[in-house]
């Protein structure tokens, strides 16, 4: 008996291992952080109250009917077939009900649509497949890309804590000021969703969305795009960072300063082999996903890199097609979205890895030349 | 299906044609209900395995059988083949069938229309399914095709899928043309309006929506092939237009889609549950001004589909106000329905055990859809598994169960065979157990943060999704029981009477079972 018992044990918990560990049977929406999330939930748990009740009602004559009225139990049918009082209070008491959560809910939106007296201004826009993050008034900006390895998507490695809900670099926000969102796309619709803030909105390529949001208690927040926008729109995942105005205020210093580094870098005279470097890095984060980590891509929607003609022959025409993109399929432009050094150092990456060899680089300064002169 | 005589006629009557003739080229509302009926049922096995791929996928976190390209082709497919291949020809069926029976008529008012409506659905499909083996796939973008997803990033096969579409929509509008035509011109001498029975009237309603909205959906597609092909910019921002328009037509045709979708379920439920209560449905005319009511008002609340996409908050608020407001009269129904059955002669055959989980299942999908009209709450609930619930529950327990509560119910007029009813009962409750497990969970994965038209997720949603895919397996799997219930019906069963249902009234029960290829040569006279 105990041998069975432990072999019962020992398979249950093999069995169960991976769920078992991040066992979740959550069934509600959660209040959120912030005073919009609350009222949502409020909302939320109101009309599910009402429901319920309805429900209780409609269903429970329905059941007792089934339990009293059946002709097996020799029940006889009743003749009644229409009763106009009944029909007219049954409309207008739904009618009022109706009318009743109309009001809060009113309320509710036309807060989550004032937007004015921001005290912090952030552009975000999606892209395929990540979000831009654009400190407007501070100049600085920088993607947020999904940072879970492929191993873990492929089965190959044990899945982390925050499987498909981690990035490379979140969002940073102060705590208990007005954010203000300025959402666009770059490609196609894409949605930036933060449960926990209440807070989604289209990003719509072409146009600008506004919303905000204002967080009462420090923490890191996770979201994902919530609008289908091709291939990986499962992993294109949303993470900010809310903390105290000190600690924002400084890492606000912090990234000026990085920027304003990043942009005198542009100027600096660069290795072959710091620029392999940097590509690789660059590649990965931007290009990879659809070009793949080595090289070979998907055709015919994403063509092969390694030992293609284009990183191995015309440098002009690599530089024409990384910098403005090729309209009508889905290469973007990179030349609005990566700095020159990045730029530079991927062309540079992909001239040379997966034994392309040609021993060309681009610099920093080529790059800005040649967006300069069109 | 049918008997080859007429019995009563005097009257040069040949049979219907011998072989593949007789299915080619019928007028005969019979034959045509039949081949629409068999139709939508392959089309609903073949939109059910895309669906039972979806569910393997998502069975556990991590990919393990499709990639996200191919999964993304997966649920667009399943989408589009289950509304417009599943769901609406089998409403077109019963029909083509039941109509020129429940109002006295000999046929459908434009036969040879009816022909053809039937025979482009075919055509389309086959369009729409050989694009899963065009270069680049097909189409990836989720049966609700926003551009520019679908338009400058779609794959090539986008353009053939627009082609699917518009011959559909010629085949719908035809077909309700039809309808109209029958049910206005052709009801038996004493059959005034407000005495046709509620399946009609739904019907008439639904084929008004169906003009209205077709050309709609038609123009949304036209506007894509211009874009995609043709350098127009009607969705595309950097040359003048605007995504956002097409989520405005989509809708303005997608609501009114779905109600095309569940009001003749409405009719033919407003036939079973008096049937098996053996009372009168009760309110008939409220009913009827209720699905007037419904119609009119699916016009006004396209855009709650739209809450998250930043259009001004006058217009948030009207499609909010107007949306709560269809509620009332689809409440006003499901009271009905339930007072038809209170202090009734109930029994629980397997149309009423279907018709009794409609009520229950679709009242439960219209509780989250009311949900999901509280605007502000909308922005939590948007894009996520909580929408998916919702609308499975009024598409799955609504329209589907509506069908198979339908086909028992007049399988035996069809056939002349009682079908088995243990089996019958089989069906139902592994549909029932199976659908619940499939569905209820979503609404928890949805207010858990899990979104939609994703193949992988965070580890938090594991559970409930596990949960779901065993009863989507099981549900998928108990159709096949139906399959061969249907054939083995088809093939023998017990004799059926005239009226094999004590509870039932209407003229369709007046013909013998099966009906004749030809009934009501002779209008007969209604009281």
């Amino acid at each position: 008996m105990r041998v069975h018992a432990k072999r019962a044990v020992a398979l249950a918990a093999g069995l169960l291992s991976p769920a078992v560990v991040m066992a979740d049977w959550t069934m509600n929406m959660a209040p959120g952080v912030t005073g919009t999330s609350n009222q949502i939930f409020s909302l939320h748990m109101t009309i599910l109250w009402i429901c319920v009740a309805i429900g209780v009602v409609v269903f429970g004559v329905m059941f007792w009917s089934i339990f009293a009225h059946r002709k097996s139990q020799g029940a006889k049918p009743a003749n009644f077939h229409e009763n106009t009082v009944v029909e007219i209070l049954w409309t207008i008491i739904p009618l009022a009900i109706l009318v009743a959560m109309a009001v809060p809910a009113t309320a509710t939106l036309v807060e989550m649509y004032d937007t004015s007296e921001s005290e912090v201004d952030i552009k975000v826009t999606g892209y395929q497949w990540r979000w831009r993050y654009e400190y407007i008034n501070d100049d600085f900006g920088y993607f947020s890309s999904l940072s879970t390895p492929r191993e873990q998507i492929e089965n190959r490695q044990a899945k982390g804590e925050n499987y498909l809900l981690e990035v490379d670099n979140p969002l940073v926000i102060p705590v208990g000021k007005k954010v203000r969102f300025l959402l666009t796309a770059n490609d196609v619709i894409h949605s930036w969703w933060v449960p926990e803030f209440g807070v989604k909105k289209d990003a719509i390529p072409g146009f600008i969305n506004e919303t905000w949001t204002r967080v009462d208690e420090p923490g890191i927040y996770r979201g994902q795009c919530t609008e289908l926008c091709g291939k990986d729109h499962g992993f294109m995942p949303v993470v900010v960072e809310a903390v105290p105005e000190e600690e924002y205020n400084a890492w606000v210093a912090e990234q000026r300063a990085a920027a304003e580094a990043e942009r005198q870098l542009t100027e600096k005279d660069w290795t072959l082999e710091e620029l392999m470097e940097r590509g690789e890095k660059a590649y990965a984060s931007a290009c990879a996903s659809c070009h793949q980590p080595d090289g070979t891509g998907m055709p015919p929607a994403f063509p092969a890199l390694k030992g293609s003609q284009i990183a191995t022959e015309d440098m002009a025409a690599h530089i024409d097609i990384v910098v403005n993109g090729k309209s009508g399929t889905a290469m973007q432009a990179f030349g609005g979205q990566l700095s020159e050094v990045d730029l530079a150092a991927v062309i540079t990456y992909e001239r040379n890895a997966w034994g392309n060899n040609t021993g060309e680089m681009v610099t920093p300064k080529e790059i800005f030349d040649y967006k300069n002169q069109e | 299906m049918s008997a080859v005589a007429d019995t009563h006629s005097q009257e040069h009557h040949h049979g219907p044609a011998k072989g593949i003739s007789r299915w080619l080229l019928t007028t005969n509302h019979k034959d045509i209900g039949s081949m629409y009926l068999i139709f939508s049922f392959a089309m609903f096995l073949l939109g059910g395995s895309m669906a039972m791929v979806i569910r393997a996928e998502l069975f556990q976190p991590g990919l393990q059988i499709v990639q996200p390209e191919f999964f993304n082709q997966m649920t667009t497919m399943h989408g589009l083949i289950m509304v417009f291949g599943a769901v609406m020809p089998a409403f077109v069926g019963l029909a083509n069938w039941m109509l020129p029976l429940m109002i006295g008529a000999p046929d459908m008012a434009l036969p040879r229309m009816n022909n053809w409506s039937f025979w482009l659905l075919p055509c389309a499909f086959l369009i729409l399914v050989s694009t899963l083996f065009m270069e680049g796939g097909a189409p990836n973008f989720g049966w609700t095709f926003y551009a520019p997803l679908s338009t400058t990033y779609g794959p090539p096969s986008t353009t053939f899928f627009i082609f699917a579409i518009h011959i559909m929509g010629v085949s719908s509008i035809m077909g309700a043309i039809n309808v109209i035509a029958t049910i206005l011109n052709m009801r038996a001498p004493g059959m005034k309006m407000m005495k046709m029975p509620l399946f009609v009237w739904t019907w008439l309603i639904t084929a008004f929506l169906l003009i209205a909205v077709m050309p709609v959906l038609a123009g949304a597609v036209t506007m894509m092939l211009m874009d995609i092909n043709f350098g127009t910019s009607f969705f595309d921002a950097s040359g003048g237009g605007d995504p956002v328009l097409f989520q405005h037509v989509f809708w303005f045709f997608g609501h009114p889609e779905v109600y095309i979708m569940i009001l003749p379920a409405f009719g033919a439920i407003s036939h079973i549950v008096p049937a098996f209560s053996r009372k009168p449905l009760f309110g008939y005319a409220s009913m009827v001004y209720a699905v007037g009511a419904i119609a009119l008002l699916s016009f006004l609340v396209w855009a709650h589909h739209m809450f998250t996409v930043g259009i001004p908050l006058a217009g948030q608020l009207f499609f909010m106000y107007a949306t709560l407001l269809i509620a009332v009269p689809t409440g006003v129904k499901v009271f009905n329905w339930v007072t038809t059955m209170f202090r009734g002669s109930l029994s629980f055959e397997a149309p009423m055990l279907f018709a009794v989980a409609f009520i229950i299942l679709f009242t439960i999908g219209g509780f989250s859809g009311l949900m999901l009209a509280i605007a502000p709450a909308d922005f939590q609930y948007h894009d996520t598994y909580f929408v998916v619930a919702h609308f499975h529950y009024v598409l799955v327990p609504g329209a589907i169960f509506g069908i198979f509560a339908s086909a028992y119910f007049w399988l035996p007029k069809w056939t002349g065979h009682m079908y088995d009813e243990t089996l019958a009962k089989t069906h139902f409750w592994l549909s029932f157990i199976g659908m619940n497990l499939a569905f209820f969970p979503m609404h928890f994965l949805g207010l858990a943060g899990m979104p939609r038209r994703i193949p992988d997720y965070a580890l938090q949603f594991s559970d409930f999704n596990m949960v779901s895919s065993i009863g989507a397996f099981m549900f998928g799997v108990t159709q096949l029981l139906f399959l061969f219930i249907v054939v083995k019906c088809v093939r023998g069963g017990e004799k059926a009477a005239a009226k094999p249902w004590d509870g039932a009234e209407g003229l369709e029960w007046t013909v013998p079972s099966p009906a004749p290829y030809h009934t009501f040569s002779t209008p007969p006279e209604v009281k």
